[in-house]
C-alpha cells in the first residue's frame, strides 16, 4: 500500500505527515518539500521521481535520518524519527537503514568484505557471525569471490552490488536508493535494477528509491512524482496503488 | 565495536605524500629532542663515572670546585691520619693533587682548547682503580712526565706517545697513555704534581685538592667527620661520585633545558605539520565520512577513529626519531666543563627511557595535532558532506 494523500489506515511502515523542508541560502529562502504526505507498507517497491532540483534527495536524506526536517512527521516502524536525539537517531539508522548511493561511497581502503562488515561492526555479533552475514550478503549479489578485492579494482556495477550488499547485511527495515543507477552503463543499470527487484521480490525487503531514469522507474510498484515541493501519483510503474 | 584500525592505518599508506610529511616534522623534532636528552645524559655520566664511592675529595672549605681551592703538605698529612683511610701496607692511599689549565690544538679544529692537566702523587693509580694505562707507562715521580688520558690523545694534537709537549715553560715527555673507562679522566693530562708545581712556579707543597681511598664506602661518614671536626683544618669533605655529579649538573641541566626549549619550538612546527595533515585528510575524506556516519557510526567513533589516525602517524615519526638518533648512541664529542672550564669529551647515552620519551613526546604531539581536525570532521552535517564529490 502507497498513498500521498495522508489517508492510509495507520499500518504502514514509512509514514509522513506535513513535512516541510526550507533551507537557507544567504537571504533566499528555498522552499523544497511543502506539507509532503507519504504512507509506505512493508514491501513495497517505490520510485520517486522529479526532475533536477525538486527535492527527491533532500525527501530520502529527511526518510533516512541523515537530516532533520523544518517541521513535520517522519514514523517508521511506529518510531517518530524528527524529534530523536542526534546519538539516538544515529542508532536508528544503523537499526533501521540501508543506504545506496549512485556514487556507491564504499570506503576506498576497506576490501568488499570489510566495506560490507562495516554496519555489523555496529552489532553484538561475533567475528564469524559477521563472517557468515557478510559472505550471505555478498553472494546475495553475486560477487562472492570479490570478497578480498578493493573498490578500485571493481567495475561500477559491482561496486554498486558490494554497497548493496552493505546495505542489506545487517537486515535494516527499509532501503533508501538514490539514483542507484545514475552512474552506470545501460547494461549494468539494468543488472543492478535486477538484483534490487529480486530483493523486493525475493527478500522481502522495502525499498524506496529515487531515479531519473525511467527504465528503472517501471520496475516499482509504484511511481510517485514529486512536484511543487509535494509527492504525486502518476505515469509509469506496476501500476497505480499497488 | 569502533571503526576498525586497518581503516586508518591503510587511509595513512593511501595518502603518503601527506603523511610522510607529518611523520618527518615530527621524527626531525623527537630526534632533535632525545639526542639532547642523550647528550646531557652522556655528559652526566661521563662525570659521575669519574668519581669512586670510596674516594673522598678533600678541598678547603667554600672552594667549589678545585680550581679555587688550596690545601697544604701539612694539613695533607692529617689527611693521611685520619680514620678510614686505605692503606697500601704502611703508605696510606693519598694523593695531593695540583690541577693548571693548559691550551692545546684540538684536533678536530685547529683551535685552541683548555685542557686539565693534574698533577698528582705517584699513588694516583691505585687510589683510581677506573683508571689504568693502557700503553707505555707511569710517570716517574720527579720527571717532567705525562700519561694522558685516551680522549685527550685523540682530541689535542701532539701527544701521541714517545712525543715533547711545551707549555707552562716547561718540555714535557709523553711516556703512557690511560684509559679512565669513559669518565672525565679520559680528558685530563696527568703529572707528577710536585713537578707540575715548579714548572708553573707555584708554592712548594701546596695541593688545591686531596683525594683519598677509603677501607669502604661506608667509613665516609667518620673520615668526613673527624676531618671537618679537626680544628688544624678547615675543609671540605665530599664522596668523589657527588663531587663529580654536582660539577655536571650546571651544564646537563642546561643542555636539557635547551633541548626541551628547542624541542618545544620544533614541536609547535611539527603539531602544524600534522595539523595540516590532519586537515586535509578530514577534507578529502568528507564524502567517506559522511558514509561511516550515515551507515551508524557515531561522532565519538569517528574523533576516537581520526584521533588514532593522527597518533597512528605520530608513531611513525617516533619511531623513525628515535631510530635516526639511535647511531648516536656512544658517539664522542667534546665540550667545555663550565666548572673547571676545561674540555671534556663524552659520549651521547641513548637509553630505553630516553627513547621512550622521545616517542611519549611523539603522541602528544599527534595527540594535539590530531584532535581539532578530527572534531572537525564530524561538525560537517552528514547531507551536506555526501553531496561533495
Ligand atoms: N544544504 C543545502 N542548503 C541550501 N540549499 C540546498 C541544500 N541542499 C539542497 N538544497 C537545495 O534544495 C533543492 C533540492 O535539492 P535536492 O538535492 O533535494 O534535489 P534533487 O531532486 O535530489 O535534485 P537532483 O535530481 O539534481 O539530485 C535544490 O534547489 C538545492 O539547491
Ligand atoms: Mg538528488
Amino acid at each position: 500500500m502507497v498513498r500521498v494523500d495522508a489517508k492510509a489506515n495507520g499500518n504502514s511502515l514509512v509514514q509522513v505527515r506535513d513535512l516541510d523542508k526550507k533551507y537557507q541560502r544567504g537571504s533566499e529562502e528555498i522552499h523544497v518539500l511543502q506539507g509532503l504526505n507519504l504512507d509506505v507498507g512493508a514491501g513495497e517497491f517505490v520510485a520517486f521521481m522529479g526532475p533536477s532540483g525538486s527535492g527527491k534527495t533532500t525527501l530520502l536524506n529527511l526518510l533516512g535520518g541523515l537530516d532533520l526536517p523544518t517541521s513535520g512527521s517522519i514514523k517508521v516502524a511506529g518510531d517518530e524519527i524528527t524529534h530523536m536525539s542526534a546519538n539516538k537517531l544515529t542508532a536508528w539508522r544503523a537499526r533501521h537503514v540501508g543506504f545506496i548511493f549512485q556514487m556507491y561511497n564504499l570506503i576506498p581502503v576497506l576490501t568488499a568484505f570489510q566495506n560490507v562488515e562495516l554496519p555489523l561492526l555496529l552489532t553484538r555479533l561475533s567475528k564469524a557471525e559477521r563472517r557468515q552475514h557478510v559472505e550471505t550478503a555478498l553472494a546475495v549479489v553475486g560477487l562472492s569471490d570479490r570478497m578480498k578485492h578493493y573498490p578500485r579494482q571493481l567495475s561500477g556495477g559491482q561496486e554498486q552490488r558490494v554497497a548493496i550488499a552493505r546495505a542489506i547485511v545487517a537486515d535494516a527495515t527499509f532501503l533508501l536508493a538514490d539514483e542507484p543507477t545514475g552512474d552506470l552503463d545501460r547494461k549494468s543499470a539494468g543488472e543492478i535494477m535486477d538484483l534490487l527487484e529480486r530483493l523486493v521480490h525475493e527478500h522481502a525487503k522495502t525499498l524506496l528509491m529515487v531515479t531519473h531514469d525511467p527504465r528503472a522507474a517501471e520496475r516499482a510498484h509504484v511511481v510517485l512524482h514529486l512536484d511543487k515541493g509535494v509527492l504525486v501519483e502518476g505515469g509509469a510503474g506496476g501500476g497505480g496503488e499497488a | 565495536m569502533a571503526i576498525p584500525l586497518v581503516y586508518n592505518v591503510r587511509s595513512v599508506r593511501q595518502r603518503w605524500t601527506s603523511s610522510v610529511v607529518a611523520v618527518l616534522g615530527i621524527a626531525g623534532t623527537v630526534g632533535v629532542f632525545v639526542a639532547m636528552l642523550a647528550m646531557a645524559r652522556g655528559f652526566k655520566a661521563t662525570l659521575v663515572s669519574s668519581g669512586s664511592p670510596r674516594n673522598a675529595i678533600v678541598r678547603r672549605a667554600g672552594a667549589d670546585s678545585e680550581m679555587v681551592s688550596a690545601v697544604s703538605l701539612d694539613q695533607l698529612h692529617v689527611i693521611e691520619g685520619a680514620p678510614g683511610v686505605a692503606r697500601n701496607g704502611s703508605a696510606p692511599l693519598v694523593s695531593g693533587e695540583v690541577v693548571v689549565i693548559a691550551g692545546f690544538n684540538l684536533k678536530s679544529t685547529g683551535t685552541v682548547a683548555n685542557a686539565q692537566v693534574r698533577g698528582v702523587s705517584g699513588k694516583a693509580l691505585e687510589i683510581r682503580d677506573n683508571v689504568r694505562v693502557i700503553q707505555g707507562r707511569f710517570f716517574k715521580p720527579g720527571l717532567a712526565e705525562l700519561v694522558v688520558g685516551r680522549n685527550a690523545v685523540k682530541s689535542y694534537a701532539g701527544f701521541d706517545l714517545g712525543s715533547t709537549v711545551k707549555f707552562g715553560g716547561g718540555t714535557w715527555t709523553v711516556v703512557g697513555i690511560f684509559d679512565a673507562g669513559g669518565s672525565a679522566f679520559d680528558s685530563e693530562i696527568w703529572c707528577d704534581a710536585n713537578v707540575l708545581s715548579q714548572v708553573y712556579k707555584r708554592p712548594q707543597n701546596v695541593f688545591q685538592s686531596v683525594t683519598a681511598r677509603l677501607e669502604s664506602p661506608a667509613g665516609f661518614s667518620a673520615f668526613k667527620d673527624a676531618l671537618t671536626s679537626d680544628p688544624r683544618l678547615s675543609v671540605q669533605v665530599d664522596r668523589e661520585t657527588e663531587y663529580y655529579e654536582k660539577q655536571s649538573r650546571g651544564l646537563t641541566t642546561m643542555i636539557r633545558v635547551l633541548g626541551f626549549l628547542v624541542a618545544f619550538v620544533m614541536g609547535i612546527g611539527a603539531v602544524f605539520g600534522a595539523l595540516n595533515t590532519m586537515y586535509s585528510a578530514v577534507a578529502e575524506r568528507a564524502r567517506e565520512i559522511a558514509t561511516i556516519r550515515a551507515l551508524g557510526f557515531g561522532r565519538s567513533s569517528l574523533i576516537v577513529s581520526f584521533v588514532l589516525e593522527a597518533l597512528f602517524i605520530a608513531l611513525l615519526g617516533g619511531i623513525v626519531g628515535c631510530v635516526a638518533v639511535l647511531p648516536m648512541n656512544g658517539f664522542t664529542t667534546g665540550t667545555m666543563n663550565w666548572q673547571t672550564f676545561s674540555h671534556v669529551a663524552f659520549a651521547f647515552k641513548v637509553t630505553p627511557g630516553l627513547l621512550g620519551l622521545g616517542i611519549g613526546f611523539a603522541l602528544l604531539m599527534g595527540l594535539v595535532g590530531g584532535v581539532p581536525p578530527a572534531v572537525r570532521a564530524v561538525r560537517r552535517p552528514i547531507a551536506v558532506a555526501l553531496r561533495e564529490l
